[in-house]
């Protein structure tokens, strides 16, 4: 088989946050009712997560499951186990109108940690990055500088961010010009 | 900068994360309907300068399409509404009649 690759090769940069590639992960876009009990029993036993709230991501013992529109989710698991996932959800979701697709490898994921991570987002997207209208466990799908992306915060402060494969230099390209040291603005700190 | 609530994910959005789709209500007058009718369907719109009702899409966002209710002088938004509704509701209508009264719009007043 072939040697998989993520799409920046895990690279990283240092600025007063740190922004790195997450390399490979597994991503599932699932299409269907999200108020069905089907969906809500599929979701549960590919990922132990339940239907997330809208706007929201949650976890599960085996991924996390993000709200993305009224009628799709994206499922995010280990890289490996994309074809149990996906098969658990096909199974669940035999008898409805739905959509299970992987797309893991059309995707790339960055992590911003460390200090003023807020900011490092809150330069180049639309989007109310204040502690009070975003937290740990929100997501957001919205735009970072001129392309699409999403987003959601982790317990850490840290984010993580989804975008399109064939974006992933200029995101990556984005984020460490937002987060180079002397950058720092420090409207939410 | 002009922001609408999506009424589907509940986000106030800005005008960079809107695409801006024509104008709503529409009616489509399809292969088999006069040439008239046709012509209107296709090139005749609305350019209203006051009570405007257009169609946006949240692209930058959840993706969908909805209608929003505003003021093409002021920039005053009346409100925005799903997609899935042949006529405004009547909140918004109300919203309209308070500050225009005897505002109309195609049919609609």
């Amino acid at each position: 088989m072939s040697n998989v690759v993520s799409a920046l090769a895990g690279v990283s940069h240092a600025g007063f946050a740190k922004i790195e590639e997450t390399g490979l992960n597994g991503m599932i876009t699932v299409r269907g009712d999200l108020g069905s009990s089907e969906m809500a029993a599929a979701v549960k036993a590919a990922t132990g997560a339940s239907v997330p709230a809208i706007r929201k991501i949650a976890a599960g013992d085996k991924g996390r499951v993000a709200w993305m529109s009224p009628d799709e989710l994206l499922v995010i698991v280990a890289y490996d186990d994309v074809a149990d996932t996906m098969a658990a959800l096909n199974d669940g979701l035999s008898g409805v109108h739905a959509l299970v697709a992987n797309v893991s490898d059309a995707r790339a994921v960055f992590r911003i940690s460390g200090d003023n991570t807020r900011e490092v987002l809150a330069k180049v997207s639309p989007v109310d990055l204040s502690s009070e209208a975003f937290g740990a466990g929100d997501f957001r799908r919205s735009r970072i500088a001129q392309v699409a992306a999403a987003f959601w915060m982790n317990d850490d402060n840290s984010f993580e961010v989804v975008c399109f494969r064939s974006v992933a230099q200029y995101v990556f390209d984005v984020l460490r010009v937002s987060s180079d040291k002397g950058g720092e603005v420090g409207f939410f700190s | 900068m002009l922001t609408l609530k999506c009424p589907y994910c509940g986000v106030d959005a800005e005008e960079t994360e809107l695409h801006a789709e024509g104008e709503a209500h529409l009616k489509r007058f399809g292969p088999g309907s006069s040439d008239d009718d046709f012509e209107s369907y296709l090139f005749m719109r609305e350019n209203p300068k006051g009570v405007h009702f257009e169609r946006w899409r949240h692209q930058s966002g959840c993706g969908k399409f909805f209608h929003a209710a505003r003021c093409t002088m002021t920039l005053q938004v009346f409100g925005t509404y799903p997609a899935q509704t042949l006529e405004p509701p009547q909140d918004i209508k109300d919203k309209i009649s308070a500050t225009y009264p005897g505002w109309s719009w195609r049919e609609f007043q």
